[in-house]
């Protein structure tokens, strides 16, 4: 690691000023920011520890029968938490899909949000990468690319968003709440990642001076009909090649309104509220699902190496919806898949 | 157990040399195996350097450095974590608990590196006092009931040599002892 | 011999160190002087540095020293000097040598610092200029080039000469299958990344603590390499963490810590990342072909299995893929090749069962096919050209009782109950897939030597060089000595992993507890003859006139086997010896006589259950049975483990491990554990380990064959071949990923 200063600081308004000072980078859990730094690919000039900042790792009512969600509250306690499990079930879920209990138990929500992509080549600091060093080049494109996206990519950067839990709140169409120098601001999830275009370097719209305070989930209602669907090669403790966030509010035998959320596909949490309206009013069966895969994959593009990711994704999709249609949400322990 | 009569790893006594307190170094009071610590460390040294080289509990293994086998899993407050991605300074004021902390004072070992033992749930042994102290956490954690429920809960711990049935066997002892327990209160 | 240990099982005497943390590995020894190396690796494939600028690197406070190829202390000068014990023919890889770069990944520096952060963080600031030149590490695009190598590497056996004309006997079989069959490169990954640590004695003497399957091997490389006496190199190793292969040869980090020591006349430990965990050896890429011809009755008329396999420019790597076609199966005509072609890569090595379940996933998986093809069981099969001698040598089997593992591995598993057709079997949404395969590995002994110390308090040492790196070796070889002299298991100690210690080959090959348990056993015998003697020689001794072979060491006492209540204790005797200890060492050898006439091999026979949802292309193997036939087993309860531990290598084989290289680049990619997937604990359901009962009096005075390679041995292909069963989709190349599942592999 490269040497850097270090603030702890005590408030939220502290941790803003220490954050405005040049190559700062905040550290909570540290699962993907001490690991970057080790491998020299994040080189903070000044590490501010939010860790002991007051009043962010709690879970609170909102008022309007959401929760809101400190950005310190660890993965495994936000999965666990009663009302979680209770009213916002696709959340715990995926979260419990993802990484491993060490890592949960250290993981934040604010920090999960900022994950940086699992790319081969972003990881690898001997090679070019546009999203490291902007205009080296990207030999994923050409190269080794069976974990990369297949929607919403540039010439520039073909990386995925490796976060579960924002696949998640991209369907429960979670808020986030950033502080910076002039006060909080909310970000809807849809907007909070960004698709990597020219400025693949640039991974979410969180500002550079601004840290992350809480996440806002709205009044639940899809706590009945949803799943977590991952596909990995692996069973446990890799990576979605694709995932699958699907949720449903029924309305007696059809679908009042659908939510369907995709990770491992794009550099964000893919969501096209298009093809979830076609959806709207039907009777939830596989022909209605395929066509709103095809929606969901119109554009969709490999790159060699992962282009079978278009057909597992247009599969995971159908059986996503089945599951959720179903109320029979996909066990994160028995790998058999519903 | 048999005496293997190893040559010593602890070269000179590693808390001759600390603490510090060179500038840049920051104080850090951690508590380790009980035993209450006023050091002073670099920010960026890790909580398993800290633990391995400075400390020389080398009981906690260097698998990957990356969060990626959980070799280095300790308990922090109690829940496990992998130390490797753990900047020592991050946990001042916390409760570790090591591989080394798990016997008895009188050195009778935990129950579950009793039951490792028993059932043969290792190899090589460099992954063992990661999975060991991950199987406590779990445990504790109350989450895992079934064998499904284990095997989940315990792949963040990697074994090359591939005692991965026998591990679920050991942590199933476990439980099943606790059921038992509770049962007869 | 009375055996009270042998044959039990026994919890491991090395257990409680192991799950307190209190075994030491090479990265964990220290010394008050400890300097920290950190290695710096190359960026292209091929080419030579320019420059390498160190100036930023070595003005970190807290740097010693930075070591290129512009300041490497002088080594041995003749590249043969580097040979190490297990290498293949051709010039190793030398680090620091010269400017010339010859794979992605080589070393080019090394870091010496006061502690590892420092040296971690000095290490990204030294700035190397390359010269690229173009590499070519694709083994499709060379394999024009395919060659026979030369000079044979040694102790690994060509493919046999061919038999009969495969290519007439394969134009008239009526029934032939034929297919290109590859496995990804793989790379160990034992949990334990390599290290060496080496403590500064003073006065030009070093001892080394090193990742190493033969301490002895790295002491002889660290001499001929350093030129330094042997007296004053010291090799303890007493604990691997896993090696697999990856620990036969010294790897680099043994040279740039012996270097920097010696330079700096200080203690130096140098521990790999795990990135550069991909820049030593790996299991080899292979083209491999296979094509079988039977008859309508499936007899086996013509079998050829070729290979080309990569390796290195400057090593000629091999080991036996081919040769299994050509000894597990009776058939007159017969044709094994084994090319290699160069690529732009490290030299490949030896992992787990080298070449075994590679070849035997082609041959094994062609055999799947050629029953589903004859519409016969693939047991019967199997059972139909069974080979009662190696016909590829002609010789006789020690023993072989693979007919019994593939009757009783099929019964445990319910096998009878298998519908042939696939796509037959299912529950809810899951295809049920039933397949088997068959395993063979060599039984081999080599010399070795152990000594057998009594001390007067009654205890028992045993000692011997070689290595355990998890196989159970300190376990076994105590086991054997406490009965060799009728001791409880607490009264004996192991040494090993030390180059002081008496003579033996690296750890490996499945020879160790054959090879060092028998030296242990003679060793121990010698003492038992000089304790009886003193029994005997006491005054009106109750064994006064008995013969050796008439007495048992048992609970401590000598006694007459007709007669237990004449007894000497173990303590009289040794009192009466009058001596402070008794000791011996002794040299156990294979015998030459045996080996003219004989081969010698264990077998498996593997079932497996997988249930694969089509649609995902998600596989679950659910259940295992392993017959194994390998002679007598020493601790069933290490033994079984060995065995599973085989099998999850298999599993991570089958449908997990994949090195993936970036020919633009010529670099592996997924450096790392978490892209590199091996199995995880919820990939690994029920494993059950049948071993096969096998009377061997030839292979080892112990009747032992030996396990560590077994496991792995047909477990990928009769998870393939389950695959097939369940989907009716052939799959000829591992691993077997959700893509190539739902992907357009050819249907049944």
């Amino acid at each position: 690691m490269n040497r850097f200063s270090y603030a702890r600081p005590g408030s939220v308004a502290e941790a803003v000023r220490e954050v405005a000072a040049p190559a700062s980078k905040v550290l909570a859990g540290g699962t993907n920011l001490v690991d970057l730094m080790k491998y020299n690919v994040e080189r903070p000039a000044h590490l501010v520890d939010v860790t002991r900042l007051p009043g962010l790792k709690a879970i609170e009512e909102t008022g309007e029968g959401g929760l809101r969600i400190g950005a310190l509250v660890t993965n495994t306690a936000l999965a666990y938490d009663p009302r979680v499990q209770e009213r916002y079930p696709l959340l715990s879920s995926t979260i419990l899909a993802g990484a491993t209990a060490q890592l949960r138990n250290a993981a934040t929500t604010g920090g999960n949000l900022l994950q940086r992509t699992r790319c081969y080549y972003f990881y690898d600091a001997a090679t070019p990468c546009n999203k490291r060093v902007p205009g080296s080049g990207c030999p994923a494109i050409g190269g080794v690319n069976r974990i990369h996206a297949i929607l919403g990519t540039s010439e520039q950067c073909i990386a995925t968003h490796p976060s579960d839990m924002a696949v998640a709140m991209a369907a429960l169409e979670a808020v986030i709440r950033v502080s910076g120098p002039g006060g909080e601001r909310d970000i809807p999830i849809a907007e909070f990642h960004r698709l990597p275009g020219d400025t693949p370097e640039r991974d979410t719209n969180l500002g550079a001076d601004e840290i992350i305070v809480s996440v806002e989930l709205p009044a639940p209602r899809f706590a009945t009909n949803y799943t977590y669907l991952k596909l990995r090669d692996r069973l446990s403790y890799a990576f979605a090649l694709v995932s699958v966030a699907a949720a449903l509010d029924m309305d007696g035998g059809t679908v009042r309104e659908a939510r369907i959320a995709l990770g491992g596909v794009a550099h964000k949490p893919w969501r096209v509220p298009e093809a979830e309206a076609l959806l709207k009013g039907v009777v939830p069966e596989r022909g209605a699902f395929s066509l709103v895969a095809d929606r969901i994959l119109e554009g969709a593009q490999g790159f060699g190496g992962n282009s079978f990711k278009i057909d597992l994704a247009h599969r995971a999709i159908l059986r996503a919806l089945s599951q959720a249609a179903a109320g029979t949400p996909q066990s994160q322990t028995d790998k058999r898949i519903q | 157990m048999a005496d293997l009569d190893l040559p010593s790893r602890q070269g000179f006594a590693p808390d001759a040399a600390l603490p510090t307190g060179l500038p840049g170094e920051i104080p850090l009071t951690i508590t380790i195996n009980g035993e209450r610590r006023d050091l002073h460390v670099r920010p960026w040294t890790t909580l398993l350097d800290l633990l391995r080289e400075d400390l020389h509990l080398y009981g906690t293994k260097k698998g990957c450095d990356h969060g990626q086998c959980g070799a280095c899993t300790v308990l922090v407050d109690g829940q496990r974590i992998n130390s490797c991605l753990s900047l020592a300074v991050s946990r001042d004021g916390c409760e570790v608990t090591t591989i080394e902390g798990l016997a008895a004072p009188d050195g009778a070992l935990h129950p579950m590196q009793q039951a490792f033992i028993e059932h043969d749930a290792f190899q090589c042994g460099y992954c063992t006092p990661g999975q060991i102290c991950s199987a406590v956490g779990l445990v504790k954690e109350g989450h895992a009931h079934s064998a499904e429920e284990i095997r989940e809960g315990m792949s963040g711990n990697l074994c090359r040599c591939g005692a991965y049935t026998n591990i679920v066997d050991a942590i199933g002892d476990m439980l099943a002892q606790e059921t038992s327990q509770e049962a007869a209160k | 011999m009375h055996e009270t240990h042998f044959g039990s099982p026994r919890s491991r005497v090395d257990g409680p160190l192991k799950v307190t943390g209190a075994a030491p590995y090479a990265g964990e020894f220290t010394a008050p002087d400890l300097a920290h190396g950190y290695v710096v690796s190359s960026a292209i494939a091929k080419g030579r540095i320019t420059r390498i600028d160190t100036k930023d690197a070595l003005a970190v406070p807290g740097v010693v020293q930075v070591f290129t190829h512009e300041n490497r202390p002088r080594t041995a000068f003749r590249s043969n000097a580097y040979q190490d014990e297990v290498a293949p023919p051709g010039k190793p890889f030398r680090a620091l040598y010269d400017e010339t770069i010859v794979y992605s990944g080589q070393p080019v520096a090394l870091v010496v610092a006061e502690d590892f952060e420092i040296a971690r963080y000095a290490a990204s600031l030294v700035r190397v200029t390359y010269e690229a030149e173009a590499h070519e590490t694709d083994l499709e695009k060379v394999q024009a080039k395919a060659y026979v190598p030369p000079v044979k590497r040694q102790g690994i056996s060509p493919p046999p000469k061919p038999r009969g004309d495969s290519e007439a006997a394969f134009g008239a079989s009526p029934v032939t299958v034929e297919a290109g069959y590859r496995i990804a490169v793989e790379h160990h990954n034992p949990m334990e990344p390599h290290a060496t640590t080496v403590v500064w004695e003073g006065d030009e003497r070093i001892t080394v603590h090193d990742k190493i399957q033969g301490a002895q091997n790295s002491q002889s490389y660290i001499t001929a390499v350093f030129g330094l006496p042997q007296k004053d190199v010291r090799v303890v190793s007493p604990f691997i963490g896993g090696a697999f292969g990856s620990g036969l040869r010294p790897q680099y980090q043994l040279f740039l810590a012996v270097m920097a020591a010696l330079e700096l006349k200080r203690s130096v430990r140098v521990v790999l990342t795990r990135d550069q965990m991909f820049t030593m050896g790996y299991r080899p890429d292979g083209l491999q072909n296979v094509a079988l011809g039977a008859n309508q009755d499936a007899t086996l008329q013509s079998i050829r299995h070729d290979l080309i396999a990569n390796t290195s420019t400057f090593e000629d790597y091999q080991e036996a893929t081919v040769n299994w076609s050509a000894m597990l199966y009776h058939c007159d005509n017969v044709t094994t090749t084994h090319k290699l072609a160069k690529t732009d890569l490290y030299t490949p090595a030896d992992m787990r069962a080298p070449g075994a379940p590679t070849g035997l996933f082609a041959m094994e998986s062609a055999m799947d096919e050629l029953a589903h093809k004859l519409g016969v069981d693939p047991v019967t099969l199997r059972l139909r050209n069974y080979a009662d001698i190696d016909e590829s040598t002609n010789k006789y089997h020690t023993s072989k009782e693979l007919r019994a593992a593939y009757q009783l591995g099929a019964e445990r598993f319910g096998w009878s109950k298998r519908n042939p057709k696939p796509r037959s079997m299912k529950e809810g949404r899951e295809l049920i897939g039933w397949g088997m395969a068959s395993g063979a590995w060599e039984a081999q002994m080599a010399q070795t030597s152990a000594r057998a110390t009594l001390t007067a308090d009654g205890r028992l040492e045993v000692a011997c060089a070689t290595a355990d790196v998890g196989t159970g070796t300190y376990t076994i070889l105590t086991q054997i000595a406490a009965d060799a002299l009728g001791l409880p298991m607490e009264k004996v100690t192991t040494k090993l992993g030390d180059s002081s210690l008496p003579k033996s080959p690296v750890e490996g090959g499945s020879w160790t507890a054959a090879s060092a348990g028998s030296a242990v056993e003679l060793a121990c015998h010698k003492v038992r003859e000089t304790l009886f003697k003193s029994a005997r020689g006491l005054d009106h001794s109750p064994l006064a006139n008995a013969d050796i072979e008439r007495v048992t060491f048992h609970g401590e006492r000598i006694a007459l086997v007709s007669d237990s209540s004449r007894f000497v204790t173990l303590a009289d005797a040794l009192k009466a010896a009058g001596v402070e200890k008794i000791e011996a060492e002794e040299t156990a050898s294979p015998s030459k006589l045996t080996q003219m006439r004989y081969n010698s091999f264990t077998h498996s026979a593997v079932f497996v259950e997988v249930r694969v949802d089509e649609e995902l292309g998600q596989v679950r193997v659910t259940r295992i049975v392993d017959a194994v036939a390998a002679g007598r087993i020493i601790n069933p309860k290490t033994a079984r483990s060995q065995i599973m531990g085989g099998v999850v290598f298999g599993i991570g084989m089958a449908l997990h491990e994949e090195s993936m290289p970036d020919h633009n680049l010529g670099r592996f990619m997924n450096h790392n554990l978490a892209e590199y997937h091996v199995p995880v604990n919820a990939d690994v359901h029920d494993i059950e380990v049948i071993f096969v009962e096998e009377h061997d009096t030839l292979t080892s005075p112990l009747g032992v064959k030996g396990l560590g390679e077994i496991g792995i041995v047909g477990t990928a292909a009769a998870i393939a071949n389950a695959v097939f069963h369940a989907t009716g989709k052939r799959i000829r190349e591992l691993p077997i990923t959700i893509d190539k599942v739902i992907g357009t592999a050819e249907a049944a």
